[in-house]
């Protein structure tokens, strides 16, 4: 319980820092934002009043404490672009990059574990050879690659689906069906590179002294696998789990593309290009959030499975 | 009750037999010492009848009989009803060879788990007595705590009442206190003394110290490079060895403790 607070404790901590350089790096990089809405043209004087308006005079870190305020009650700012509060515009966004993350998380978990498990208990010989092979060749295949065969096939071809035409999430089934398509996309070098890590952790608990003695007692082979193998070998595939999590979004950006998902990632495109920086830094800001908050979530797990890890505190 | 005719086993990536030709037997009731360096074959005899050989890894001949029974040949499906229930195996180390993210009080009472039937209290409160039979202190606190909470002492007394939970009929100890502080070492031997004299549960212990068995085995077996080269009464193998080797490790004895510890 003390090793939780003070994991999530450290989780805040490291929420503020990454945010407020976030904060500074769009500072120094967006030049001057009462410029880029009125245009080149406008009058000194405008310009100076539209400073003091949006508080532009005020010393870096009051404007960020400012910020950081309005971004945890949801208050964004507002998109140049679209003249519409950040939030507003980007809610639908994360909800759709939600889901086909969750998604692609249920795939890759769902496949690679037993999968792992599968492969771990097969060794040598051909089977060994055809395993690498396959597995390397599946790590090896872009999403953005199997995002456009399933695309073509099952869009073009099969018509199963309609690419680009995403209906919005209320229309379900429609939905669902853009969503598993680039689900699987995205999972499927992942589910390569679980399963691989799964496997190959096992197989090195296998040999380790708490086998020999469980075999002792009489356990058969599915036993220790069950009872001893699998909770040990565990840890590291949980971590490496969490830091999917957090890069399935990244690589949900070129996916969302591919299959013309109105997601996060497309929006953070489209923003980037029009130079609308309220939008950028947001979303950069939620990705990093995205990322700490799933590590913090697998140490948490990983101490439940481990009771060993509450000993080191921070590390 | 167990009795090894002619063992021979062959790693398929040594040159040498790690035993060849052994015969032994162990009387109900009692303590076998069996005494050689390491790579003697002690281990891989201790490992043949306790079914933990690698088979396919290498070649056996010969037979390990339990009340008659071959241990040797029997299929895996057999040995796992003999595994824990009949042979409980203590190893050298007690912090690796326990699961580390297993109570203890878990592992303690695996062994029902796997052989009986009886209930989760059932088994908590065997479990407990075991704990309490080998010293434990505080057997309820100790059984919620994970292996990395204990001493090595402790853990290879969990280990101990691990193995005769279920009160086998051969408990194999392969160097269950080489690991273990002297003073600790000490405390273990007595503790497997008052568990022979009280539960009469006959037991192979495995050591590379002649000493230690002295302390603890009326009978003695020594091994050198896989052959038995002496077998006998362990204070006439002591005071009188016969084979060059066991003679080189009688005077490896300080001599001091050979003074010390004449009966």
């Amino acid at each position: 319980m003390k090793y939780a607070a003070k994991r999530i404790a450290t989780l805040l901590v490291t929420m503020v820092v990454v945010s407020f350089l976030a904060f500074v790096a769009f500072d120094l990089i967006s030049g001057d934002p009462a410029e880029m809405m009125l245009g080149t043209e406008a009058t000194p004087e405008a310009l100076a009043a539209l400073r003091e308006e949006m508080g532009l005079n005020r010393p870096l870190v009051v404007r960020y404490g400012d910020w950081l305020l309005g971004f945890v009650t949801g208050d964004l700012g507002m998109s140049y672009d679209y003249y519409q509060p950040v939030g507003e515009l980007l809610a639908p966004k994360i909800l759709v990059t939600l889901c086909l993350s969750l998604l692609s998380f249920v795939i890759i978990t769902v496949i690679s574990i037993p999968l792992g498990i599968w492969s771990a208990q097969r060794s040598g010989g051909l089977f060994g050879a055809v395993h690498t092979t396959g597995n390397q060749l599946f790590m090896a295949i872009p999403p953005f690659f199997t995002g456009m065969i399933l695309s073509w096939v099952f869009g073009t071809i099969l018509h199963w689906f309609t690419p680009g035409a995403f209906p919005g999430l209320t229309n379900v089934p429609v939905a669902l069906k853009h969503l598993l398509f680039a689900s699987v996309a995205i999972a499927i070098p992942r589910i390569a590179m679980t399963g691989r890590m799964l496997r190959s952790t096992i197989r090195s608990e296998q040999r380790k002294s708490y086998v020999r003695t469980a075999i002792s007692r009489g356990n058969d082979r599915g036993a220790v696998l069950r009872r001893h193998v699998l909770k040990n070998a565990l840890v590291p595939v949980v971590t490496f789990l969490a830091q999917t999590m957090a890069e399935i979004v990244a690589g949900g950006i070129v996916v969302e593309q591919v299959f013309g998902i109105p997601g996060l990632g497309r929006m953070l495109v489209v923003s980037i290009a029009n130079r609308d920086y309220p939008v950028v830094q947001a979303i950069v800001v939620i990705l990093a959030f995205w990322v700490v908050l799933a590590g913090t979530v697998a140490d948490l797990v990983n101490a439940r499975i481990d009771p060993r890890l509450q000993l080191g505190g921070d590390a | 009750m167990l009795e090894i005719r002619d063992l021979h086993v062959k790693f398929h990536d040594r040159d040498r037999e790690a035993v060849s030709g052994v015969s032994l037997h162990i009387e109900d009731g009692e303590i076998l010492g069996l005494v050689g360096e390491s790579g003697s074959g002690k281990s891989v005899t201790a490992m043949s009848i306790a079914g933990l050989l690698p088979r396919r890894q290498c070649d056996y001949t010969g037979e390990i009989l339990l009340d008659g029974k071959d241990l040797l040949h029997a299929d895996r499906a057999e040995l796992r009803k003999l595994h824990g229930k009949e042979i409980g195996v203590v190893f050298q180390e007690p912090m690796s060879s326990m699961d580390p993210l297993m109570k203890i009080g878990e592992q303690v009472e695996e062994v029902l788990l796997i052989h009986t039937k009886l209930t989760k209290e059932e088994r908590r409160r065997m479990a407990l007595e075991a704990m309490a039979a080998v010293e434990l202190a505080d057997p309820e606190a100790v059984y919620d705590k994970y292996p990395h909470e204990l001493s090595g002492g402790m853990l290879q007394r969990a280990m101990i009442a691990a193995a005769i939970v279920i009160k086998p009929r051969l408990l194999l100890l392969d160097e269950p206190t080489t690991a273990l502080d002297v003073t600790i070492q000490a405390q273990i031997l007595d503790l497997l003394k008052k568990l022979n004299r009280e539960s009469g549960i006959s037991m192979l212990f495995i050591s590379h110290n002649l000493n230690v068995v002295r302390k603890l085995c009326r009978r003695v077996a020594v091994m050198q490079r896989g052959v038995l080269v002496e077998e006998g009464e362990t204070e006439t193998v002591f005071h009188h060895p016969q084979h060059p080797y066991t003679q080189r490790l009688v005077a490896a004895i300080p001599t001091r403790c050979r003074k010390e510890d004449q009966p």
